[in-house]
């Protein structure tokens, strides 16, 4: 195991740095690499042990008061400075609103290649990491390589299943180093209000698009919901032009994997469908038959959905009881 | 404030684009381009400062491989100044990295600015990095992501939509910014601004033209293969007499694919 074979995970965010790390373990196994997490934070030297079990050979731990909160120059020079003196292989890093732009950054500063948004990841014959994106608006999925080290890509949140903690060792290498100077000063900050359940880990979502007429006909999918133990969803359209939902399924919005996913009144152009790709079971209901929701659904009924919806719940309380 | 710099790219208009069945690959050469919408809201949001700002000029930058004369007529006719679009056969494979050298040399040589504004992504390729990328080759502050925006004194201040909170971020100009659709509605040009638009100028260069290190633009990712994605779904209508009939037979079909929690 030598170094500058290493695969890294960072993320600011804990979860999905979990997450990365179960495909990260697969990755550095299959090309022979150790795999480490780097931790710049505040107070976190639990959290870099915590990383260790999740599947991290060593965890660099760059820990210091002035790290509390995201800073782009911060955490980018200290990204960098990592990456120069240890040279992995491979960084995965987490794809939220911040760690985006890190990743263009560093990538830039290290003048080499970056794959965003990656939803599977592999390495090729050659040990090289290949990287699967959704692109041309939802029309292709892109394989893409590397013709450059490190080889740096972004990885959405749920795209990788979070492992289970296991009883391992591992080295946290505890380091001190200074920051750039920040660029930008955040002024305030509030928390958003979102669904306090998360719309990726719902085991099943009916969602609607523009043949809902009115917002309080919500309830017909609520209701529905209800019965499957699942979460309401909807197209952009709901979300952004008539504001009924504040989020939306789709290559724009959510990426969804329930078990079943209902799609009322959706039309499931491309954009749309590229959310719900790795759903189980895909439901369409639409009145008109020759809407192209039904090409991409296991199972189409066509037909006005608030006949199907009240008649679907009757029929499932039914059966299920 | 002087000059606002906006990075438009002319894209493949995604909802338009044909994919040949037989082989799941994309027919993007005919397919038709039209302005990035991001880079639309970000035109937009430089022609309203230039709107509260007398005196700022609003300059757009292209890089294309091909002709994108009539994008930038439209950035003109919605308000921008003046368009310069780097055309040359040497883009055909550029990457992201390569991009924004090409754009980061091209702003230098348009002269001096205190702003620059791209989309958050492109509408086709939707890798969210040029911008960044653009920035940190400028060695500018960043404000990414910004659903509003406003210029106070010698700062930019930017609100921006996080995962679980919203942030409000000050950087001092010169800036760059990337933009949300939610941060405006881009307007329709009137046939008088389209006439307008018709004097200004549009200024070709050529990578001859710019400072740029030819051995910089090589890209570093190798595409395997850009294909349309399969669908393996079933396909099962469930037709029947009444529509209590149609969701008993969708709810047992459901029950059985053990899809649904009992
Ligand atoms: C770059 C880009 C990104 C995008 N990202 C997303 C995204 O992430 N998510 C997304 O959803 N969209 C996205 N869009 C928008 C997308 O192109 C479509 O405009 C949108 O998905 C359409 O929403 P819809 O299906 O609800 O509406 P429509 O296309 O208007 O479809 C409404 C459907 O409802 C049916 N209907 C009407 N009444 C009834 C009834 N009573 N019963 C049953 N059926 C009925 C109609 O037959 C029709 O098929 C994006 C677009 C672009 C360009
Ligand atoms: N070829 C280009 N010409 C001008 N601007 C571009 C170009 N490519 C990308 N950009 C800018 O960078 C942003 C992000 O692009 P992307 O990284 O492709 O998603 C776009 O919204 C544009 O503002």
């Amino acid at each position: 195991m030598s170094e500058g074979k290493g695969v890294w995970v960072f993320s600011e965010n804990a979860d999905l740095t979990l997450e990365m790390l179960g495909k990260g373990r697969e990755i550095a196994d299959k090309v022979g690499a150790e795999l480490a997490a780097v931790v710049i934070g505040s107070n976190a030297a639990d959290w870099a042990n915590e990383l260790v079990k999740y599947g991290a050979d060593k965890v660099y731990l760059v820990d210091n008061a002035m790290f509390g909160r995201f800073q782009a120059e911060a955490y980018l020079s200290v990204l960098h400075n990592l990456v120069v003196n240890y040279k992995p292989e491979t960084v995965l890093i987490g794809s939220t609103k911040n760690g985006k732009p890190l990743a263009a950054r560093l990538a830039t500063r290290l003048e080499v290649g970056c794959v965003p948004d990656c939803s599977r990841l592999g390495v090729d014959e050659k040990g090289r990491l290949v990287g699967e994106r959704i692109t041309y608006g939802g029309n292709a999925v892109a394989k893409l390589t590397f013709k450059t080290k490190p080889q740096i890509v972004t990885v959405p949140s749920r795209a990788f299943e979070k492992p289970q903690p296991k009883k391992r060792s591992g080295q946290v290498v505890k380091l001190d180093l200074k920051a750039e100077q920040a660029k930008t000063e955040v002024v305030e900050t509030k928390p958003l209000e979102t669904s306090s359940v998360r719309i990726e880990e719902a085991e099943a979502i009916v969602s609607c698009g523009r043949g809902l007429e009115k917002k309080e006909d919500r309830v017909l999918l609520d209701e529905l919901a209800a019965v499957l133990c699942g979460q309401v969803g909807c197209s952009r359209p709901l979300a952004e032009d008539r504001k009924w939902f504040s989020e939306w399924v789709g290559l724009s919005g959510h990426k969804v994997k329930p078990k079943l996913y209902i799609a009322c009144g959706i039309s499931g152009v491309i954009q749309h469908v590229a959310g719900i790709r790795d759903a189980k079971v895909v439901v369409a209901i639409n009145k008109d038959e020759q809407a192209p929701i039904f090409e991409v659904a296991d199972y189409g009924v066509v037909g006005n959905l608030y006949e199907i919806l009240p008649a679907l719940k009757e029929a499932l309380k039914k059966q299920l009881q | 404030m002087k000059r606002i710099i906006v990075c438009l790219k002319q894209a493949v208009d995604v909802t338009q684009l044909k994919v040949d069945p037989a082989t799941r690959q994309l027919i993007t050469a005919s397919a038709p381009r039209k302005m990035s919408d991001f880079d639309k809201n970000a035109l937009e949001e430089a022609v309203r400062l230039k709107e509260k700002n007398a005196g700022v000029e609003v300059v757009t930058v292209t890089v294309a491989s091909e002709e994108a004369k009539t994008v930038l007529r439209e950035a003109l006719a919605m308000g921008a100044d003046k368009a310069y679009v780097v055309n040359d056969a040497g883009l055909k494979d550029v990457d992201t990295l390569g991009t924004a050298h090409v754009l980061a040399e091209a702003i230098k040589k348009a002269g001096e600015f205190d702003l620059v504004l791209c989309g958050e992504s492109s509408l086709d390729s939707f890798s969210g990095l040029v911008g960044s990328r653009v920035g940190e080759l400028l060695s500018l502050p960043q404000v990414t992501s910004a659903r509003k925006l406003s210029v106070e004194g010698d700062a930019v201040v930017g609100e921006r939509t996080l995962e679980d909170s919203i942030e409000t971020v000050k950087a001092k100009l010169p800036a760059l910014v990337t933009v949300t659709r939610e941060i405006n509605q881009p307007r329709i040009p009137s046939l008088m601004m389209i006439m307008k638009a018709s004097k200004k100028e549009i200024v070709t260069w050529t990578l001859a033209d710019l400072a740029v290190d030819k051995a910089k633009l090589a890209s570093k990712i190798e595409v395997v293969e850009v294909l349309a994605p399969k669908t393996e779904r079933k396909r099962i209508r469930i037709t029947g007499e009444s529509v209590a009939e149609i969701a008993d037979k969708l709810a047992k079909a459901l029950i059985q694919e053990g899809v649904v929690k009992r």
